[in-house]
C-alpha cells in the first residue's frame, strides 16, 4: 500500500549494468563495491551485498515463521526451474554454514517428471532425466525422482486429512531448539559433522520407469480435459497428491516449494478468477496446513522472479529447462496465462504491482481453526483438500445463481422435459451404465469445492481419472450413511437407557 | 441454419443462447427467466422487505434502466414502491443527454423522479470544476475517484429527500468482478473485506443499499434491455477513459473468453473473501481473533495498536476490558499474533 506514493520515476536501467566509467556509482549498501545489479528502482548492489541481501531474505522468512523445527525432515520440491533451483541451493548453502547460523533441518529433494502431461517424447524425457540426475548427484541430498504416471498407483488414503498436533508456538520452538542443541553437545562434534552433511548413503533406488500403459493413461486423461485452464489445475492437483504421498511414506513433515513473489502474485489473481477466493490464504500463504500432517511452506515468497534470475546467473546456480504444460501456448489459452501476462505487463509500467498484490495476500487470514467457531471440521474438497465453500443451492449467491439456472426457473416442466430426462433413466436406455455414470459423477461433484467443480465441467468423463480419486469418492459417499446408522443405533440405545432409568 | 426452438416454451424460435448455461430461449421466455432470477436474488437475499420505499439510482445507462424496469415489473409481487433518483454530476455535454434519457424513462413508467445536483449539494462543485482543478496535478484518474465518492453521497441525500428506506443500484456481476480485481491490484484489503455481499445493511445511519442485478451478467442485462426495447443512454463518460477500471475491464473480457464462468467465479471469490475468516478487517474477524486468543490462553493476542475497529461492535462473548486497552487490532493476522507472543 505504501507503494502507492512511491516515486515510479523513469524505469530504471535493468539488469546487469556494465560499469559505467563516466558515473561513479557505488553499491548502495557498502558504498564501496562496484554495482553489478539494480533490483529496485535506483538501488544498485555490488555482488557481495546482493548475495547477502538475497540469503538474508531467505533465512529471515524461515526465521520469522519458526515453523521448521531442528532435525525435521523437509522435502524440497524441485522442478528444475529457476526459483526452486535457487531455493535448493540456498538450503545447501545454509547447511554448510558455520554452526551458529546453520540451518538445522534435514532436507531431501523430490523431482516430479511431468513429461507425459506436457507432451514430451520418451527420448526427450530420458534426456531431461539424465540432466536432472546429474544435478541431483552434484547436490548430494537424498532424492526422489518420481514420474507423474505414479498417480495411477496411489492409495485413496492420500486424499485424507491427517490431523496432527498443532505445531507449537514460539515457546515450543525455543524448547525444541534448546533440546536439539543439548543433544548435539552430548553427541559431540562427530555426530554434528554427520548431521551437517547428510550423506546420500542410500539414494532412492532408481524407480522403474513408468510403463507404456500408464503413460498412455495419463495422456488420455490430459487429452480428455477440454481447456488448458482445467488441465493446468489438474496437473497441479495430481502433482500435489504425488508429493504428499512421497512425503508421507518417507516421513517428511514439511514440503518446501520455490514459489517466488511474482509467481504467488500471479497465482493469487488466478485463484481469484477460478473461484478459489476462500482458499487464497492456503494457496499463497507462507505455510499451507490443509493436509494436516504434511505442511507446505514457501520460503521463496519474498524473492521476486527478477532477483532469482539475477542471483542464479551471478552465482551460477544450475537449473534444468523442462517445457511446462503451457509452454508455447498462446496468451489467451488459459486463465493462468492471461493473468500472468496481465500482471507482468502492468508490472512493467507500474513497478509496484506485484508487491502490492503480494502484500494483499499477507493480509489474508485462514479461517478459524477446526474445532472452534466452525464447530466440527466440515467436509473437505476431494481434490484440493480445502474445506468446502459451497452455498446452499438456491441461495442468493454466485453459486446459487448457477445451480438454479440449470432448472428452467420460468415454467413448470413441460411434458417434453420428461422425455429429456429419459437418458438418465436406466429403463429407457436399456442399460444401467449411463445412469450409474451420471450418479458417480454427481457423487464426485458433491464432494468438491466451488473451484474444483468449475474445473470438472471441462472434463466430460471421469473415467480417465486415476483410481484413487474415484475410490476415495465412493468411500466418502458411503461413510455418511454408515455414520447415520451408527447414530440411529446410538440414539436408540440412549432412549432405552433413559426409559429404563425413569 | 435455422434457429433452434426455445427450450422453455417450445413454440417460438429461440432468439438467443444464454451466455451462462447455453440454453436457447426466445425473447419473452428469456425476459421472464431474467425477471425470475432477479426476483429470486431479492427474495432469497432478503434485500427488500415488503413495504419498503426503494430509491433506484438512475443514471440513464443500461444497468439502472434495466433494474428500474425489472423492479417495476416485480413491485406488486414484492410489495415495494419505487422512486427514481438521478444525480447530476455536472459534466457538460454528457450528463444532460443522460438525464434526458432518465426523464423519458420516468415519464414512460410513471415513476416519480428526483434529480439532485452536485452543484447544489457540494457548494457549487461540479465534476467539470473538479476536473479542471485536478488536471494540473498529473493524477488524472483522480476524477473518477471524486465522482464515485461524491455520487454515493449524493444518492444518499436524494434517497432521503424522497423518503426512501432502501437504495438500490444497478451494478451487475461484471462490475463486481472488475471491482474485485481492481481492489486486489490496489491492495485494498478493507474494501475486499466489505464488498462481497449483495449490499450493505446500512451502518452508521446510512440507508441500506443493495445490488439486485449483482448475479446477472452484463451481456444478459444488455439483452434484456434489447428485448424490452428499453431506451437508454450508452455513451461513455468523457472522463472515464483515464480510469484504472479500464485495465480490469479488458482483463475480465479476456478471462471470460477463456472461461465463460469467470465472472461469476470472481463474484464467488469476492463473497468468500468478505466472509469471516478470509480477510481481517471486519468486526467478525476481530471477534474470531479475540476468541482465538482466549482459546489459546493468550487473551491479549489480538489486542494492540490500531483503533479502527473500536466503534464496531465487539464479540458477543468476550469479557469486558478497560476502554484504553480494548482497541482491537484491525489487521491482526496469524503472523502478527506470533509477534505479539514473542514480545
Amino acid at each position: 500500500m505504501c507503494e502507492v506514493d512511491e516515486d515510479y520515476g523513469e524505469p530504471s536501467p535493468e539488469g546487469l549494468q556494465p560499469s559505467r566509467p563516466g558515473r561513479e556509482q557505488k553499491c548502495v549498501k557498502c558504498k564501496e563495491g562496484l554495482p553489478v545489479v539494480v533490483i529496485r528502482a535506483g538501488d544498485a548492489f555490488c555482488r557481495d551485498c546482493f548475495k547477502a541481501f538475497y540469503t538474508h531474505k531467505f533465512r529471515a522468512v524461515l526465521g520469522k515463521n519458526r515453523l521448521i523445527f531442528p532435525g525435521e525432515k523437509v522435502l524440497l520440491a524441485w522442478s528444475g526451474g529457476p526459483s526452486s533451483s535457487s531455493m535448493v541451493w540456498q538450503v545447501l548453502e545454509g547447511l554448510s554454514r558455520d554452526s551458529a547460523k546453520r540451518l538445522r533441518f534435514v532436507p531431501g529433494v523430490i523431482y516430479v517428471d511431468e513429461g507425459a502431461a506436457c507432451g514430451q517424447s520418451a527420448a526427450d524425457r530420458a534426456k531431461t532425466l539424465a540432466e536432472v540426475k546429474l544435478v541431483l548427484h552434484a547436490l548430494g541430498f537424498p532424492w526422489h525422482v518420481v514420474a507423474l504416471e505414479e498417480v495411477f498407483g496411489l492409495p485413496p488414503s492420500v486424499l485424507r486429512h491427517c490431523a496432527s498436533e498443532p505445531a507449537g508456538t514460539g515457546a515450543a520452538y525455543k524448547v525444541a531448539v534448546d533440546h536439539f542443541l543439548q543433544q548435539q553437545c552430548a553427541l559431540g562434534a562427530e555426530r554434528e559433522e554427520q548431521l551437517s552433511h547428510p550423506c546420500p548413503k542410500d539414494p532412492e533406488p532408481p524407480a522403474a520407469p513408468p510403463t507404456a500403459t500408464q503413460t498412455e493413461a495419463l495422456c488420455r486423461l490430459f487429452d480428455s480435459v477440454k481447456t488448458l485452464t482445467a488441465r493446468e489445475e489438474l496437473l497441479q492437483t495430481l502433482r500435489t497428491h504425488l508429493m504428499l504421498h512421497v512425503a508421507r511414506t518417507h516421513g517428511y513433515s514439511k514440503v518446501m516449494t520455490g514459489d517466488s513473489c511474482t509467481r504467488l502474485a500471479v497465482r493469487l489473481l488466478t485463484s481469484l478468477a477460478l473461484g478459489r477466493g476462500a482458499f487464497l490464504a492456503w494457496d499463497t500463504g507462507f505455510s499451507d496446513e490443509r493436509h494436516g500432517d504434511v505442511v507446505v511452506v514457501r520460503p521463496m515468497r519474498e524473492h521476486t522472479l527478477k532477483e532469482v534470475a539475477f542471483y542464479n546467473r551471478l552465482f551460477a546456480v544450475p537449473s534444468v529447462f523442462t517445457p511446462a504444460i503451457d509452454t508455447k501456448a498462446p496468451e489467451k489459452a488459459s486463465v493462468h496465462r492471461l493473468m500472468e501476462a496481465f500482471l507482468l505487463r502492468l508490472q512493467a509500467r507500474f513497478p509496484s504491482t506485484v508487491s502490492t498484490v503480494y502484500r494483499t495476500s499477507e493480509k489474508l487470514l485462514k479461517a478459524p481453526r477446526d474445532g472452534f467457531a466452525a464447530g466440527p471440521p466440515g467436509p473437505r474438497c476431494l481434490l484440493c483438500m480445502c474445506a468446502l465453500d459451497v452455498d446452499t443451492a438456491d441461495s442468493a449467491t454466485a453459486f446459487g445463481a448457477q445451480t438454479t439456472s440449470h432448472v428452467s426457473p420460468t415454467q413448470p416442466p413441460v411434458p417434453e422435459a420428461g422425455a429429456a430426462d429419459g437418458p438418465c433413466c436406466c429403463a429407457q436406455m436399456g442399460g444401467a451404465q449411463g445412469c450409474c455414470r451420471e450418479a458417480a459423477r454427481a457423487c464426485v461433484i458433491e464432494q468438491l469445492c466451488y473451484g474444483c467443480r468449475v474445473n470438472l465441467k471441462d472434463m466430460p468423463s471421469l473415467d480417465p481419472l486415476p483410481p484413487y480419486i474415484l475410490a476415495e469418492a465412493q468411500l466418502r459417499s458411503q461413510r455418511p450413511s454408515a455414520e447415520q446408522e451408527a447414530w440411529a443405533s446410538l440414539l436408540g440405545s440412549d432412549e432405552e437407557a433413559q426409559v429404563g432409568e425413569s | 441454419m435455422p434457429a433452434p426452438q426455445c427450450a422453455s416454451c417450445h413454440k417460438a424460435r429461440a432468439a438467443l443462447r444464454r451466455p451462462r448455461s447455453g440454453q436457447a430461449l426466445c425473447g419473452p421466455c428469456f425476459c421472464a427467466a431474467f425477471e425470475a432470477e432477479v426476483l429470486h436474488t431479492v427474495v432469497a437475499g432478503r434485500l427488500l422487505p415488503p413495504g419498503a420505499v426503494v430509491a433506484v439510482g438512475a443514471s440513464g445507462g443500461k444497468d439502472s434502466t434495466v433494474l428500474a424496469h425489472v423492479l417495476r415489473e416485480l413491485a406488486p409481487r414484492l410489495g415495494i414502491s419505487l422512486r427514481l433518483v438521478a444525480v447530476d454530476e455536472g459534466i457538460g455535454g454528457y450528463r444532460d443527454a443522460a438525464l434526458a434519457a432518465v426523464r423519458r424513462q420516468a415519464a414512460r413508467w410513471e415513476l416519480p423522479l428526483t434529480v439532485v445536483a452536485y452543484a447544489d449539494l457540494f457548494g457549487g462543485w461540479t465534476m467539470d470544476a473538479v476536473a479542471r482543478s485536478t488536471a494540473g496535478s498529473g493524477r488524472s484518474r483522480a476524477c473518477c475517484t471524486f465522482c464515485g465518492v461524491l455520487r454515493r453521497r449524493a444518492l444518499e441525500e436524494g434517497a432521503r429527500l424522497v423518503g426512501a428506506t432502501h437504495v438500490v443500484t444497478g451494478h451487475n456481476a461484471d462490475d463486481m468482478a472488475e471491482t474485485v480485481l481492481m481492489n486486489f491490484l490496489r491492495g485494498d484489503a478493507g474494501r475486499l473485506a466489505r464488498g462481497g455481499g449483495l449490499g450493505s445493511p446500512g451502518e452508521g445511519g446510512a440507508l441500506p443499499r443493495c445490488r439486485p442485478l449483482q448475479l446477472a451478467s452484463q451481456k444478459e442485462v444488455v439483452l434484456y434491455a434489447h428485448f424490452r426495447r428499453l431506451d437508454y443512454f450508452s455513451e461513455e463518460c468523457v472522463y472515464a477513459p483515464e480510469a484504472f477500471r479500464g485495465h480490469a475491464r479488458d482483463l475480465l473480457k479476456q478471462l471470460e473468453a477463456a472461461r465463460p464462468s469467470a465472472v461469476l467465479d470472481l463474484v464467488h471469490s469476492a463473497e468468500r473473501l468478505a466472509r469471516c475468516g478470509a480477510l481481517a478487517s471486519r468486526a467478525l474477524c476481530q471477534a474470531c481473533a479475540l476468541l482465538d486468543g482466549l482459546n489459546r490462553g493468550r487473551p491479549r493476542l489480538a489486542i494492540g495498536k490500531g483503533r479502527r475497529g473500536l466503534d464496531e461492535e465487539g464479540p458477543p462473548g468476550a469479557p469486558p476490558r478497560p476502554p484504553a486497552r480494548s482497541a482491537l487490532r484491525s489487521r491482526g493476522t496469524w503472523r502478527s499474533d506470533a509477534v505479539a507472543v514473542r514480545l
